[in-house]
């Protein structure tokens, strides 16, 4: 059983199709828990709609999805509880204060003891000075280190990130790097991370896939890219895929 | 069981609590719930107040039909059912103006948790903005709508479940097609003020017409409040055949929830929802 080998999703001929136009091919990958897996791409490369499919609210055309041993487009009710996700691109009520947001969430993921758990992200995650405050009047690291809290407060063992250090500053992304590392050891939590920052991928992933056009075109482990496109960073490499270059950084 | 079918009153509370969380942090929006029932309330009552008052007066049947507050009864009845739909909107509308919905979506919450915590909410926005609207109107012009008793709760019961059948329906079309289908909220139940029969009796209306405005159990509702007044007898038929056509509809819109759910995630709009 898939779950007994440590996986915590596999994904089979996952392909999303609107009409004539392909948003992602068929694509199959398994994430084992406590690894780290990097999707990368560039805008519009299939990264967002794959993980929207993972999280249920895409639904795929063709492929299936088994998340902890159970096929997902069946019955996503039995993982929804144990994984989670953040995005720059989705938001909490800004009315709200940041206690309220995650105290609703705590309770919408069955968190016994809500308050005490808030309190514990919150010391964990420099939270607390704005604990009250109104979710709108965060800055944006506030605002991130606030959608962590939430993807954090059920304690996933399946974690989705989409772009989670967009639009930060280089101290607070490198913190949020090192929260998410030290997160990942402690509860062996798989990560699915989809990311433009190819420092942050090289950082976190212990292996990475490259998507073009809805197409997955490469993938192995930072090291083995950097051998194989015969780059210094994957930065380089990206920019070798994206411009169809190819192995070897051959223009 | 399927996990998809299981419901959980927790997780009901906790929506139902972050609804109220919001309500609680705007107190113009409060006061808002309030103004325009007040307004509608007070236009109606001064206008009942002049018909009855004019020189040469009105017809018997009117006359007598509008002493008994048919004008102001309705105008407080169509409000519950207005602000029931809207009340249950706005909570879905919350959602999407601050792109929330993926959070919901991707948690353990289920629609059918979802949807009882915006009728939850629906109820709640009522009673705030509702119950000093039906006091002013004892003050201002002798109308209780609490006497009607037994009636009331029945008129209630069919409004507020047709109320959440519209919100419902709407919530559908703002999940497929995005805040393009806003305007719905605030627009759509109007069309049951002429053919609902809100402020007049369906025999007026042309032959051709009267067997749609039977089809929408808020006709039920005002005939039966016409009746209550001016005969003071509640005609229990006319409340079965409301709740009938009510369950039939909230079926429909719950069905249709579902369905333009299912379309929304076809269609990947669910990860598209803000402004």
């Amino acid at each position: 059983m898939a779950l007994e080998l440590g996986l915590a999703l596999r994904v089979a001929g996952l392909s999303k199709f609107y009409g004539a136009t392909v948003a992602v091919r068929p694509l199959s990958f398994s994430l084992a828990a406590g690894s780290v897996t990097g999707l990368l791409g560039g805008n519009g490369a299939g990264k967002t709609t794959t993980i929207g499919m993972i999280m249920g609210l895409i639904e795929p055309t063709t492929g299936s999805i088994e998340i902890f041993g159970r096929d997902f487009l069946a019955d996503r009710y039995h993982a929804l509880g144990r994984m989670n996700f953040e995005s720059p691109y989705v938001d909490m009520p800004h009315r709200l204060t940041v206690r309220q947001n995650l105290t609703v969430f705590g309770r919408l993921y069955g968190v016994r003891g809500v308050a005490a758990k808030i309190e514990e992200l919150a010391a964990s995650l420099a939270l607390t000075d704005f604990l009250d405050r109104p979710s709108g009047r965060l800055s944006a690291g506030q605002k991130t280190r606030v959608a962590l809290a939430k993807a954090l407060i059920n304690e996933p063992e399946l974690l989705l990130l989409d772009e989670p250090t967009a639009s930060l500053d280089p101290d607070t992304a490198d913190w949020v790097r090192a929260h998410l590392e030290d997160y990942r050891r402690r509860r062996n939590c798989a990560i699915l991370l989809a990311s433009h920052n190819m420092a942050e991928v090289e950082r976190l992933c212990d292996h990475v896939m490259m998507l073009k056009e809805g197409s997955l075109v490469d993938d192995g482990s930072p090291a083995e890219f950097l051998a194989r496109y015969g780059r210094a960073n994957l930065e380089e490499v990206f920019l070798d895929v994206a411009r169809g270059r190819g192995n070897g950084g051959a223009a | 069981m399927s996990a998809a079918l299981e419901f959980s009153l927790a997780r009901v509370g906790a929506m139902t609590l972050r609804y109220s969380y919001l309500l609680r942090s705007s107190m113009p929006r409060m006061v808002e719930m309030m103004y325009w029932p007040t307004v509608q309330m007070l236009t109606w009552g001064f206008l009942q107040t002049y018909l009855l008052r004019a020189p040469g007066g009105l017809a018997g049947a009117d006359a007598s039909t509008i002493a008994a507050g048919s004008l102001i009864g309705a105008v407080l009845l169509w409000d519950i059912l207005l602000r029931g739909q809207q009340g249950f909107s706005f909570s879905f509308l919350e959602e999407m103006w601050s792109r929330n919905l993926p959070n919901l979506f991707m948690s353990p919450l289920r629609p059918a948790e979802f949807v009882a915590s915006m009728m939850a909410m629906s109820l709640i926005r009522l009673f705030v903005g509702m119950v000093p609207v039906t006091i002013l109107a004892i003050w201002f012009f002798g109308f209780n709508l609490w006497a009607l008793g037994l009636a009331f709760a029945a008129f209630f019961a069919i409004l507020i479940i047709f109320a959440w059948s519209v919100g419902l329906f709407v919530s559908g079309l703002l999940l497929r097609y995005g805040l393009g289908a806003e305007s719905l909220v605030w627009s759509l139940m109007f069309v049951i003020q002429p053919l609902g029969c809100v402020y007049y009796p369906v025999a007026i209306l042309p032959s051709w017409l009267q067997p749609i405005c039977w089809a929408l159990p808020p006709t039920y509702v005002f005939e039966g409040l016409r009746g209550v007044l001016v005969h003071h007898a509640l005609r229990v038929d006319l409340m079965i055949y409301g709740l009938a056509l009510d369950a039939a509809l909230f079926a429909a819109a719950s069905y249709a929830f579902v369905r333009l759910l299912a379309a929304a995630r076809r269609a990947g709009t669910l990860l598209q929802t803000g402004e």
